[in-house]
């Protein structure tokens, strides 16, 4: 079989299972694809001798008749997570050089599982950004150009990931979602993304950014993939004291393809002003397929949604400026040189004025700004009170019997490269205006790749579930996925 | 609200982040344009609406206050900038 990187999970434990094809195989397709790929900038280190190696045991463990269904299936992991030895540095400057003395709950369980590590991938630093772009090894490149060859954003801060996935590098990869970074690189690269509910997957052992809002999650080729996935990832995990006590269920047999007779709620207030007529569109094609597939479409409001993204740039910083505190130059990664006289103050300084790109320093300061004596109830406590009020909007819709939640996914298609280097922050920001509501309320959500605008760029759309019903989601997406038949692959130039 | 240059100074510092003084200006500016982004909130009547602190409705889980990893300072130290004999080497904290 050639191309055995262009598989998904779903076709590999098939194959892996029927014995056409070894661990090795996929992985050793996998690696060289990786090294053909330099110029997309998604794996940023590299594993191949512990790839190989892992797939080895792989194979041994399917003989044996030991498999799950992720034993032998190569994977990228995002850079944000732990994995011991191996250098982990949250795409920053300040933790150059850093390799964990310990494992990621989510990265222990997929090597549990027996999946493959084949390296680790580009995100935006700390995972604070919308296109990669703040990364301190450059940005990811998507695989799909734009006109006249434009290198476009993949998207972030999942950018490596979203990359990845989608050039065929890997099979699927890890992702965090704290505002979008899951779902945003996802639509922008024609991939699936889902987001679970907060506390479905461990934290521990995940550099945090903003730990109220934060959760790990699948980045794959299908919607069944990502179920498969999901259910490696995921567990009630003792070292993370936010994770939930719910047992995992299994995701992939909730997948029937039926959601006849099923409510899904179109919010009104997403139709902002200024829509791409593109995404206008798709979202309506998205309604009547799930319409044609036998749901009732019925129209919601969620009356606090304007707010969401000012109530996220207040909460997130004020958490990551309490979460980066740690990157002091004394336990790990970079410390400044030091000049005569300096103390521990100057070292603090310095350390982080290197350590820290230009969005991370902002976030740090607009965070310790919200929090300082005279401004933590004008603006953090006032946040948090408009994030009870989302959160109250969809408890509404749902309580409403509305058992699902399409909206888009992104406000356009993939943005060239550069394009808001000069611009200000606040305008990066408003990528997340479809995304940020859900981890406000700490919902699951999913983007699905349903169609391509007039340039044939990929574009998606979102569904948004009940808590704890990432089965139900996945069952709708599915549908969605079905109905909406996306097969194109961009075109190889890299 | 706007941020003045004295402002931006003082919140580098409690962020413990060297801003050289020909940088507060555009810093001050910046922080400006993202704080008024955020005035957005007073538009939302909050009366009586409790600030929101964890999305799962479940109290803090507790565990035995006991000791139940140790013994691995080399590995607490692998990463160090700076270790010696055991212990995290900083500058001088105290005059």
């Amino acid at each position: 079989m050639s191309d055995l990187n262009k598989l998904g999970i779903e076709g590999a434990r098939d194959a892996l299972k029927q014995g056409g094809v070894t661990s090795v195989e996929l992985t050793d397709a996998c690696l060289q694809a990786i090294e053909d790929a330099g110029a997309l900038n998604a794996f940023v280190h590299g594993t191949p001798d512990m790839a190989r190696d892992m797939a080895k045991a792989a194979d041994q463990r399917i003989k044996s008749g030991d498999a799950t269904a992720m034993t032998g299936i190569p994977l990228g992991i995002k850079d944000l997570f732990c994995v011991r030895g191996v250098p982990t540095q949250a795409a920053s400057g300040i933790l150059r050089g850093f390799r964990p003395e310990y494992e990621s709950t989510v990265t222990h369980n997929l090597w549990d599982a027996g999946a493959v590590m084949l390296g680790k991938l580009n995100m935006d630093e700390f995972a604070m950004g919308s296109s990669n772009e703040s990364s301190t090894y450059g940005p990811a490149v998507n695989p799909w150009q734009g006109r006249d060859g434009a290198k476009l954003t993949a998207g972030g801060s999942s950018g490596g990931s979203a990359s990845a996935v989608a050039a065929d590098l890997c099979l699927a990869a890890t992702g965090t979602d704290t505002g979008g970074s899951i779902r945003q690189p996802a639509a922008l690269t024609g991939i699936v993304g889902l987001k679970p509910t907060y506390g479905r997957v461990s934290r521990w052992g995940v550099i945090a950014y903003a730990s109220s809002l934060d959760q790990a999650g699948p980045m794959t080729k299908s919607v069944r993939d990502a179920a498969i996935m999901l259910g490696a990832m995921a567990s009630v995990d003792e070292k993370d004291s936010t994770s939930a006590n719910i047992p995992v269920p299994d995701f992939e047999a909730a997948i029937t393809g039926d959601i006849r007779g099923q409510k899904i709620g179109i919010p009104r207030e997403y139709r902002m002003e200024g829509m791409p007529a593109d995404i206008d569109a798709l979202w309506r094609q998205g309604a009547e397929m799930l319409r044609d597939a036998g749901a009732e479409i019925v129209d919601i409001s969620l009356p606090h949604t304007k707010y969401a993204l000012p109530a996220y740039y207040v909460i997130a910083p004020a958490e990551a400026s309490s979460n980066l505190a740690r990157y002091d130059g004394v336990r790990y990664g970079h410390r400044a040189k030091l000049g005569q006289g300096d103390g521990i103050v100057d070292m603090y300084e310095k350390t982080r004025a290197e350590g820290f790109g230009p969005e991370v320093q902002r976030r740090v300061m607009i965070g310790t700004y919200v929090l300082s004596a005279g401004f933590y109830d004008a603006y953090y406590n006032r946040a948090r009170k408009v994030r009870a009020l989302i959160k109250r909007d969809f408890d509404q819709a749902f309580a409403d019997g509305v058992d699902a939640i399409l909206a888009p996914a992104t406000p356009s298609a993939a943005f060239p490269l550069g394009s808001a280097k000069d611009g200000d922050p606040v305008a990066m920001y408003l990528n997340d205006v479809f995304t940020v509501t859900l981890n406000l309320a700490g919902l699951p959500g999913i983007a699905v790749p349903v169609g391509q605008d007039a340039d044939g760029l990929p574009l998606g759309l979102q569904m948004i579930g009940r808590p704890f019903e990432e089965g139900a989601l996945l069952n709708q997406a599915s549908v969605l996925e079905r109905a909406a038949g996306f097969v194109a692959k961009p075109d190889r130039w890299w | 609200m706007s941020i003045t240059e004295n402002e931006a100074r003082k919140v580098a510092h409690l962020a413990r982040i060297r801003v050289e003084d020909e940088a507060l200006p555009a810093l001050a500016q910046e922080l400006s344009s993202i704080l008024q982004f955020m005035e957005q909130l007073n538009e939302v009547d909050v009366e009586g609406v409790e600030p929101m602190t964890g999305v799962t409705p479940m109290r803090l889980k507790r565990r035995d206050d006991v000791v139940t990893t140790g013994e691995m300072a080399d590995k607490v130290l692998s990463n160090a900038p700076d270790a010696r004999e055991g212990f995290f080497a900083v500058p001088k904290v105290v005059e």
